[in-house]
C-alpha cells in the first residue's frame, strides 16, 4: 500500500463544472511528485482536496493507511505553502513558525528549539523578530517553507510557491526546495504550470489536463515518451513540432515531403511530433525548407519555418550559419518521431 | 513652493485654527474668573485667578434639582455609559461580522442588510418600545439600562464585515492547516488584524455614547444616574461654574482620542 493514495477522486463544483474527474494516483513515502498542467486544469483543486480545504465529491483519499476524506484539515498533518505565502501579517517570523506548534500543545522550550533549528537551516534566523511586511519576497518564501517544515508533517503541499518570485530567485529557490526535500525526505506534492519547474523538481510528474491525468511518469519518461499529444505539446521548450498528416503504410506525407517512419501502420488522421532539437540539419538532408525567422539565443538559435501551411521550429547550435530567408536542408530520424492518433490523442508505437 | 504661497497657506491654516480654538479658549479663560466679574465685564480673554475655586466647587459641590449629585459623579456615570457602549458595540459587531462573513449562513447578506437598515431606526424613533422593554427587564435607573439599547451598532458591523471580506482566504486556510479552530482564528487573527478598526470604532462609539442626551433623560428618574450631557442642561449655578463644567465635559472624549490615536496610527503604519 502506498503512503498516499488517491482513488477515483472527482470534484464537481455546485455550478456543475467538473474540476477533477476520476483521478487515481499513488505516491510513495519520500517521493517528490509534481502536478503540472495549464491554468484551470484542476491541479490546484486536487492539491487542496488532499489538504482538506476542498471537499471531495466522490472517491477516497488514503494517507498513511487512513482514509482522510472527512478528517479536518488541522488533523490531517499536512503542511502547505501557498502561492502568496499566506504569512500571518500581525505575527513575527518566529510566531509565524511557532503558531502551528503552539496549537498542538508542544512545550515552549521545544518550540523554541525547533523554530531556531529550522530558521538556521533556511538562513532566516536573523529575521525571527521581524514582521513579514519587513521581508523581501525570497525571505517570505523561506518563512512560508519554514512554517511548513517546522511542523514535520506527513506531507508537504506546494501550491505554485515560486510564481511570485523573479526569474533569478525562482531558479535559486527551486534548487533549494529540491535540496531541502532530499535532505528531509518528506513526501511532497508540488503544483506548477511551469514545465521547467516540473521537470527539474519532480521524481515523478503528473500531467493534468481538464481534470484528467494525462500521464504519470519520471521526467525522462514523460519527455521522451509522451503518452498523448497534449503531453507532447505541453512538456518541452520550445514546444514539440506537430504535423497533421496521413500515414500510409508507414509513410507520412507532409506537404510534398514524405517521411518514412519505419513502421507498417496506416492512420488516416494522425499527428507526428518531433522536438525542435531533434531535427538534424545537414547539407545532404532530404527535406528542404526556407527559414522564415531566426531567433538567436547565444549558444543556440531557433529557426522558424514551414512545410506547406504547417509551421515548425528547429533548435540548433548557433555555430551553424543559417539566416532568415535562407534555404536549409534537414532529415527527420524515424526513431525520434512521436506518432499520435488525432481521434483519441493517444500515442501510437 | 515659493515663499509667498507657503506663508499664505500657513496664514489660512493659522486663521482656521484660531477660529476653532478661540471660543474654547474664551470659555476656559472666563471660567477662571468670578461670576461677578464675568457678569459685569463680559467674556474674558485672559486668565483670572479663580481656577481652583471654580473647578473644585463644580466637581465636588452637589447639584441637580434635588442636590443629589456632584459633577464628579456625573463624569463617572458618563464614563461608565460611554465605555460600556463602546466596548459592547465593538464586541458585538466584531462577532456579528465574523458570523456573517465566515460562516456559511443561509441568506447571510439578507441578514446583514436587515441589520444595516436598523440605521434607519435611531433610538429616538423607537424610544417608547425600548423604554417598555427596559422597564419590563427592571433596568430603569441602572447602568445596564443606559448602555444596552445603544450597544449594537449596524455601522460598526458594516465596517468589520467589509474588512473581513478583504482578508485573503489563504490566511484562513493556512491557519486551519496550522490547527486553528474557528474561535482561535477569530482571536488570534481577526481581532489583532482589526486593531486599527477596533480603535476607530471604539472612539466613534465612545463619543456617541458620551453625547447621549434623550435616552438617559427619559430612563433615569433619580439624579444618581445623571450624565454629563444631562448635567450641562441643568447647571443652574453661577456663570463661571457653568463654563468650568463645559470645559471639563470636553476632556473625556479628547482623552480617549489621544489615548487610542497612538494605537490607531501604529496600526496604520504596521500594515504598510
Amino acid at each position: 500500500m502506498s503512503f498516499l493514495e488517491l482513488q477515483n477522486i472527482t470534484k464537481v463544483y455546485p455550478n456543475g463544472t467538473k474540476a477533477v474527474n476520476e483521478t487515481s494516483l499513488n505516491v510513495e513515502k519520500g517521493e517528490f511528485v509534481v502536478f503540472v498542467g495549464p491554468s484551470g486544469c484542476g491541479k490546484s483543486t486536487l492539491l487542496r482536496m488532499i489538504a482538506g480545504l476542498e471537499d471531495i465529491t466522490s472517491g477516497e483519499i488514503i494517507l498513511d493507511a487512513n482514509t482522510i476524506n472527512n478528517v479536518d484539515p488541522s488533523e490531517r498533518d499536512v503542511a502547505m505553502v501557498f502561492q502568496n505565502y499566506a504569512l500571518y501579517p500581525h505575527m513575527t517570523v518566529y510566531n509565524n513558525m511557532a503558531y502551528g506548534l503552539k496549537n498542538r500543545g508542544i512545550s515552549k522550550q521545544e518550540i523554541e528549539d525547533k523554530v531556531n533549528e529550522v530558521a538556521k537551516l533556511l538562513e532566516i534566523d536573523p529575521y525571527l523578530s521581524r514582521k513579514p511586511s519587513m521581508l523581501s519576497g525570497g525571505q517570505r518564501q523561506r518563512v512560508a517553507m519554514g512554517r511548513a517544515i517546522v511542523r514535520n508533517p506527513k506531507i508537504f503541499l506546494f501550491d505554485e510557491p515560486l510564481s511570485n518570485l523573479d526569474a533569478k530567485l525562482r531558479n535559486q529557490m527551486r534548487l533549494e526546495i529540491k535540496k531541502l526535500q532530499r535532505h528531509m525526505g518528506v513526501t511532497s506534492i508540488f503544483v506548477t504550470h511551469d514545465q521547467t519547474e516540473a521537470m527539474t523538481l519532480g521524481d515523478r510528474i503528473v500531467v493534468i489536463n481538464d481534470g484528467i491525468v494525462e500521464q504519470v511518469g519520471t521526467p525522462k519518461d514523460i519527455y521522451s515518451k509522451p503518452n498523448t499529444k497534449f503531453v507532447a505539446e505541453f512538456i518541452g521548450s520550445p514546444q514539440m513540432n506537430i504535423f497533421n498528416c496521413k500515414i500510409d503504410n508507414g509513410i507520412a506525407k507532409i506537404d510534398n515531403n514524405s517521411i518514412n517512419l519505419n513502421k507498417s501502420i496506416n492512420v488516416d488522421d494522425a499527428s507526428i511530433g518531433i522536438r525542435p532539437d531533434d531535427i538534424q540539419i545537414s547539407n545532404s538532408g532530404s527535406i528542404s525548407c526556407k527559414a522564415n525567422l531566426v531567433e538567436y539565443l547565444g549558444s543556440d538559435m531557433i529557426i522558424y519555418s514551414n512545410m506547406g501551411d504547417q509551421e515548425f521550429s528547429c533548435k540548433l547550435s548557433s555555430k551553424i550559419d543559417v539566416k532568415s530567408g535562407d534555404e536549409f536542408k534537414f532529415d527527420i530520424q524515424p526513431s525520434l518521431v512521436h506518432i499520435f492518433d488525432n481521434s483519441s490523442g493517444k500515442r501510437i508505437d | 513652493m515659493n515663499r509667498i504661497t507657503f506663508s499664505l497657506n500657513h496664514l489660512i491654516l493659522i486663521f482656521g485654527l484660531l477660529l476653532m480654538i478661540a471660543p474654547v479658549w474664551i470659555i476656559f479663560a472666563s471660567s477662571t474668573h468670578t461670576s461677578l466679574f464675568i457678569n459685569t465685564n463680559g467674556l474674558q480673554f485672559l486668565l483670572g485667578d479663580n481656577f481652583i475655586d471654580n473647578y473644585s466647587s463644580v466637581l465636588f459641590k452637589t447639584s441637580g434639582f434635588f442636590q443629589e449629585i456632584t459633577a464628579l459623579k456625573m463624569f463617572f456615570n458618563s464614563f461608565i455609559m460611554a465605555t460600556g457602549i463602546a466596548t459592547l458595540s465593538v464586541a458585538t459587531s466584531l462577532m456579528a461580522a465574523y458570523g456573517l462573513v465566515y460562516y456559511r449562513v443561509k441568506y447571510s447578506s439578507f441578514i446583514f442588510w436587515l441589520i444595516f437598515i436598523t440605521l434607519l431606526v435611531p433610538l429616538e424613533l423607537r424610544i417608547m418600545p425600548t423604554y417598555e422593554i427596559m422597564s419590563n427587564l427592571n433596568l430603569l435607573n441602572s447602568y445596564m439600562g443606559l448602555i444596552l439599547p445603544i450597544s449594537a451598532s449596524a455601522i460598526a458591523t458594516f465596517f468589520f464585515r467589509q474588512f473581513y471580506k478583504s482578508v485573503p482566504d489563504e490566511l484562513l486556510e493556512s491557519a486551519k492547516l496550522d490547527g486553528a479552530n474557528s474561535w482561535k482564528f477569530f482571536i488570534d487573527f481577526l481581532v489583532p488584524l482589526s486593531k486599527t478598526m477596533i480603535a476607530a470604532v471604539f472612539i466613534f462609539m465612545f463619543v456617541f455614547g458620551y453625547n447621549q442626551y434623550l435616552w438617559p433623560l427619559i430612563m433615569t428618574t433619580t439624579e444618581q444616574y445623571w450624565t454629563v450631557v444631562m448635567g450641562l442642561k441643568t447647571m443652574y449655578g453661577s456663570i463661571s461654574h457653568r463654563f468650568a463644567f463645559v470645559i471639563m465635559s470636553m476632556i473625556p472624549p479628547v482623552l480617549i482620542i489621544i489615548f487610542l490615536q497612538r494605537w490607531f496610527i501604529q496600526g496604520i503604519f504596521q500594515d504598510k
